[in-house]
């Protein structure tokens, strides 16, 4: 772990800030990254009929193609073009 | 500085098994423990060494790994042999020497197998690796900005990046002993303020100024000019905020003199104004990126540049006085010879001047006049400054016709006397211009003091360079020019 200096006038917080939450899914696309553990689709295919109920315009499915690795760049990279939002749902 | 670590009373060792007088002298260790006369040891590099398991007592053994105790006792050399009186030190020796050691300890008959006399090693807490890092942890003052700690799978120059502290090219990570370093650099105290920087008008530390030095790649020695030129960028003369809110093109451009442009190894020669040279391209920088990160100032933020230029990621060079006809920059405004300076102009450039054809002053310095009178706009007289930077080709023909500073200045100044009929509103079919109340006189292009002339450049080349400026004066920004301090 690297610890640095803060370069800046410290009048905010060093934390990246984060994406305002939406106010509603209304006409959003949500992504869903399935990472890919046993079931986790079957948790998904749920979550995916709730989020169409409560007014997302549509709902994508995403895979990684291993848990055990963080997502490809191209599959990252695809999700933020396509999507929304983004659900990265952990089955175990 | 922090407080030192207590040790016993007695005497107390420091050593390291990396070092063969330490290693050499480990039987003298268990002879003075057999005696008694050793209060505790400690050991830098391994917690197994010195084996005193053969001696009759058990000193007090301190491994010190992360070398608090030696950093703070100021151990320079191993092994050192500290005489301790109420907790204070009253007596060192360092290496082995056996009279030495004996008179000390009042300990006859030590190591007789052993030689006389052996120098001892550097102690680890001066090891060029970690003494950085240990004058970071324990610097008189403490390093005073907050610590921001990137997550384990961060990629440090991602995470920098993440942050928004880069003006979009590689930073360097500022920990705490790049920035320790770093401050090695000045004479300053790193708790001392410099200057109020714009635009959230952010009172900035030499350790701020460290820390963005460290991240745009300057050395140590880079640091007094930093610290010189954002203590003029924040003037009010300078203007640095209008400068940076502008939607015009120009930003900070650095020159510098005195001998500390050898010292620190900038580029004056070939390629004087480009890329390629550490400190040039580092110094400028490590402004800009003070104004972006103790500022504030961001491109798209108060930074409403239409277009920008290339020069706005920093802009310094050096001027070369040593092939210039002319008297140097830093003395034309009134500082004394060799003493080191940085100008502060606020432009953009370079915008070319050809005259491969001239071989008399008078025929070059007319090209250098239709050139400086486009400065902008050719109808647009006195609100917007320029430097003209003399190639070292085109400055040898002053130089051979006896023609210094004063004389190009006077001539310039002649040939640059603009009749305002040509510059009225409208004149040479261009809406842009002056007020037609002004037509019928003349006006000198530059205001006094608006022609910035210095030399710099390769040996080859009959070409010289005007660096354009933003608006000058109360509306805009004057040039500033400081001595370098230490």
């Amino acid at each position: 772990m690297t610890t640095v200096l803060d370069p800046t006038g410290e009048r905010s917080v060093a934390e990246r800030a984060r994406l305002e939450r939406p106010s509603s899914l209304e006409g959003k696309v949500v992504g869903l990254l399935d990472i890919t553990k046993p079931r986790g689709d079957v948790f998904l295919a749920h979550l995916e009929q709730g989020l169409r109920r409560r007014g997302a315009a549509d709902v994508v499915r995403f895979a990684k193609p291993t848990y055990t690795k963080p997502a490809p760049v191209d599959l990252r990279h695809e999700i933020s073009t396509k999507c929304d939002l983004v659900i990265e749902a952990l089955a175990d | 500085m922090s407080e030192r670590p207590p040790l016993p009373d007695g005497f107390v060792a420091v050593v390291k098994r990396d070092c063969p007088t330490c290693t050499l002298i480990e039987p003298v260790l268990v002879q003075l423990a057999d005696a008694a006369a050793l209060a505790a040891v400690v050991t830098q590099d391994d917690p197994g060494f010195p084996d005193l398991s053969a001696s009759g007592s058990a000193p007090d053994c301190t491994f010190d790994q992360d070398l608090t105790v030696s950093y703070l006792w100021d151990i320079e050399t191993v092994p050192t042999l500290l005489r301790i009186e109420d907790g204070a030190e009253v007596e060192r020796i360092v290496g082995w020497d056996r009279a030495q050691w004996e008179d000390l300890t009042g300990t006859p008959g030590l190591g007789p197998e052993l030689p006389e006399w052996r120098p001892g090693c550097g102690s680890l807490s001066v090891d060029p690796m970690r003494a950085d890092e240990l004058a970071g942890r324990f610097s008189a003052t403490g390093l005073r900005s907050r610590r921001v700690e990137f997550a384990e799978l961060e990629d440090e120059f991602e995470a920098m990046w993440d942050r928004g502290w880069s003006d979009g090219l590689p930073l360097v990570p500022p920990t705490e002993a790049r920035v320790a370093r770093m401050l090695t650099g000045t004479t300053r105290a790193p708790d001392e303020l410099v200057a109020v920087v714009p635009p959230d008008l952010v009172e900035c530390t030499v350790e701020k100024v460290a820390v963005n030095a460290v991240m745009a790649g300057c050395l140590p020695e880079h640091l007094p000019v930093v610290l010189a030129a954002v203590e003029a960028a924040c003037t009010r003369e300078f203007n640095m905020h209008g400068l940076l809110a502008t939607t015009f093109f120009s930003g900070p451009i650095l020159i510098v003199n005195g001998p500390i442009r050898q010292r620190i190894g900038m580029n004056a020669g070939v390629n004087a104004l480009g890329q390629g040279n550490r400190a040039n391209s580092t110094i400028g920088r490590a402004l800009q990126l003070v104004v972006r990160n103790v500022g504030g100032g961001l491109p798209g933020g108060v930074d409403r540049a239409t277009l920008g230029s290339p020069g706005k990621v920093g802009f310094c060079f050096a001027e070369d006085e040593e092939g210039s006809p002319f008297t140097p920059l830093s003395v034309d405004r009134g500082l004394e010879p060799g003493v080191d300076a940085v100008t502060l102009f606020a432009g953009h450039g370079p915008s070319a001047i050809i005259d491969q054809k001239s071989r008399e002053p008078e025929s070059l310095v007319r090209s250098f006049a239709s050139v400086l009178r486009g400065n902008a706009h050719p109808k647009l007289p006195l609100k917007i400054d320029a430097v003209l930077v003399v190639s070292p080709e085109h400055g040898r023909i002053f130089r051979e016709a006896g023609w210094g500073r004063e004389q190009l200045m006077a001539r310039l100044g002649e040939l640059l006397l603009l009749d305002t009929d040509e510059l009225v509103q409208g004149a040479g079919g261009m809406a842009e211009g002056i007020p037609e109340a002004f037509g019928g006189m003349q006006l000198p292009k530059f205001r006094e003091g608006g022609l910035l002339v210095c030399h710099a450049g390769g040996g080859a080349g009959l070409f010289s360079a005007m660096l354009g400026g933003w608006v000058n004066g109360e509306e805009g920004s004057d040039p500033v020019t400081v001595p370098i301090g230490t």
